[in-house]
């Protein structure tokens, strides 16, 4: 027990001093808790729930929209400020950017839920395969439809305020935002996994039929898991529009080929199903990602394509399963906290 | 809204218009028969639902392409694409589709994603990222004053494209391989209890498979354009196609093929050419959501 506080104080010191230890690396540090958000919400439906999901990027390139078009629509006109492309002169006080920041973060996280909802009412009757190809075309689509609509600057994409005051102080910010939703995401989810909740999706996972049989709503229980995963998501995705100032739609915000499939790969890479693995996952694929993207320029894309067919390939249970099966008693402080959950392994 | 609207319009005030999309939409939609006939295969046969399949047909593609450059006649390029392809197809199988075979879907899928990033990127990178396409240098033919141009090219391509379905479909039909792989599809295990080395099959049938994918690149890149980055398109209307038509029914892929060429032609005509992809999307979706009503239906009267 005294093991474990140790080790969760750690973890919370590392966490809160990281930005000032590494102060060139702010950004990269947010980074890296936007990947544990998005891989966390993934395992939710993907690993916990048995429905792997190619398109909940749809809530992080739309939280980022509402988040944006929410903080516009305070002041200004929408259409007006898109169409001018930057040619007019849009300023925000201090008061309109962080009421925008806020509630934008907020509506983001509930519109999102409503759009699972929708679209999970359609697509949770896809099985298997089907509703992984189904979800991505979701993906593809709304991206497409995005890049379109003029209303939000088309393929031109939006641009927001820049962070008011110091811009070093905003990365701050900007990372304690990512970390703090990352903190509240990761408890929540250690709380729910060990409530009738977890167990009831759980058992969708393990066969849907009987679950069905043994008087589970399942199509509310998966409504409902869909829907919490994009909330955070769309928070997430409404801090990184601010994060970036500028942002487009196929290439940041809907970015179908780039963070959609990295979230599947960090909560396979540490390990599907487990509490852990998402969290483990996220932080080694992203130290892969900028290690390639800076000794093998040019060949990044081989690299990433090969670590994902080598994890799906080779290495199925992740690092957490891996390490569970191979360690228990060296690997006790962490897997006792997934033990802890009461889940099993796939 | 007004400029669909006034689109939408010149078709019916123009019938002939009308004629132009369909038979530009039933001869690129040939080509996209194909490439879905090949997934049809490894999807029926193995199970594997191949995301790599657009990136096969791409490559092909560049096969011909290069070949061209080198002064090769591109028509040659379609045999030499289809052998080329079969050697990388059976190199993917013992690499990365033989370990994955008995796996989730799910993890085929995956498996197959991480490839197709692997092609396009490596197609990038061996031949930068502009469009290309060969020339063949054949008239166009016009009818009805005109208005209907039909390029040779495309003719030509069409009937390549058919020659290369019959001579697949006698050959699953008569040759003791296509009986063989048959034999797999309807049963693994009765077909090892006979002597058919499945492992064979499959890397057999796979080869086809990227075969099948790399000729019609080659028709591609003579009649249409490519692009390092456009496999996952073609990907996703092989899926549209075999998601309609179901497994091992080739009247209905061919007729899906046909289908889908025409319905983005319309689309494209519309909506504008912007929208190309999304259509071939949402027309994925609509079939899902079509098939799951009908399941749906199905379902209701078992209980």
């Amino acid at each position: 027990m005294a093991k474990r506080a140790v080790f969760y104080l750690a973890l919370i010191v590392f966490m809160l001093a990281a930005p000032f230890v590494f102060p060139v690396f702010k950004t990269q540090l947010a980074t890296v808790w936007l990947m544990i958000i998005v891989a966390l919400t993934w395992d939710m439906t993907g690993g916990q729930m048995g429905y792997n999901s190619l398109g909940n990027i749809t809530f992080y390139g739309t939280g980022m929209y509402v988040a944006a078009v929410v903080t516009i629509a305070l002041v200004y006109d929408v259409g007006e400020y898109t169409g001018s492309s930057g040619g007019g002169i849009y300023e925000f006080t201090d008061g309109q950017y962080f009421a925008g920041m806020f509630l934008g973060m907020l509506v983001a996280g509930l519109f999102c839920s409503l759009i699972a909802i929708v679209i999970g009412y359609i697509t949770f009757g896809l099985r298997g395969p089907y509703f992984a190809i189904g979800t991505l075309g979701v993906a593809i689509a709304a991206g497409e439809l995005v890049s379109n609509w003029e209303w939000v600057g088309g393929g031109q994409g939006i641009a927001l305020p820049v962070y008011p005051g110091d811009l070093e102080d905003g990365k701050v910010l900007f990372y304690f935002l990512f970390a703090g939703t990352g903190v509240v995401l990761f408890l929540f989810l250690k709380w729910l996994y060990t409530t009738r909740f977890g167990a009831a999706i759980n058992a969708i996972r393990d066969d849907e039929e009987k679950a069905e049989a043994m008087g589970i709503h399942t199509l509310q229980y998966k409504l409902a898991t869909w829907a919490m995963a994009a909330f955070f998501v769309g928070i997430a995705g409404a801090i990184s529009a601010f994060q970036l100032i500028h942002f487009e739609p196929l290439e940041s915000a809907y970015q179908t080929i780039n963070l959609g499939i990295f979230m599947v790969v960090c909560a396979l890479l540490g390990g599907k199903g487990t509490l852990w693995g998402p969290v483990v996952g996220a932080i080694l694929f992203h130290v892969f990602k900028e290690v390639t993207w800076n000794y093998l320029l040019g060949w990044q894309w081989v690299a990433l394509g090969a670590l994902i067919v080598a994890t799906v390939v080779y290495f199925e249970g992740g690092v957490v399963g891996w390490l569970m099966e191979r360690k228990p008693h060296w690997f006790n402080l962490p897997a006792k906290a997934d033990e802890a959950t009461g889940e099993d392994q796939p | 809204m007004e400029q669909f609207a006034s689109n939408f319009g010149l078709l019916l005030q123009f019938p002939v218009v009308n004629l132009k999309i369909v038979i530009d939409g039933v001869m690129i939609g040939a080509l996209f028969a194909l490439s879905a006939y090949g997934l049809a295969l490894v999807w029926g046969v193995m199970n594997v639902k191949n995301l790599a399949q657009g990136d096969f047909v791409i490559a092909g593609g560049y096969v011909c392409w290069w070949l061209s450059q080198k002064g090769l006649p591109a028509l040659l390029g379609v045999p030499i694409a289809f052998l080329v392809m079969a050697g990388i197809g059976w190199v993917v199988y013992k690499v990365v589709i033989c370990r994955v075979i008995d796996r989730d879907l799910f993890t085929t899928l995956l498996a197959t994603f991480g490839l197709a990033i692997i092609m396009a990127q490596m197609l990038n990178l061996m031949f930068g990222s502009d469009t290309q396409s060969v020339d063949l240098g054949y008239e166009t033919l016009y009818f009805m004053d005109g208005f209907i141009d039909v390029p040779i090219a495309k003719l030509l391509g069409v009937l390549m494209a058919a020659a290369l379905a019959i001579g697949v479909v006698l050959f699953m039909k008569y040759s003791r391989m296509g009986q063989a792989i048959r034999a797999t599809a309807q049963d693994v295990r009765a077909a090892r209890v006979l002597g058919i080395n499945t492992d064979k099959v499959y890397a057999f049938t796979f080869s086809l498979n990227a075969a099948i994918c790399g000729a019609a690149g080659a028709i591609i890149v003579m009649v249409w354009v490519i692009q390092p980055f456009y496999g996952i398109t073609h990907s996703v209307r092989a899926f549209v196609i075999v998601t309609a038509a179901g497994l091992g029914n080739l009247p209905g892929v061919i007729a899906a093929g046909l289908g889908i060429g025409a319905l983005e032609q319309y689309g494209a005509h519309i909506f504008g050419i912007g929208y190309q992809q999304a259509i071939a999307v949402l027309l994925l979706l609509l079939v899902l959501v079509f098939r799951l009503l009908q399941q749906r239906r199905v379902r209701q009267s078992l209980q």
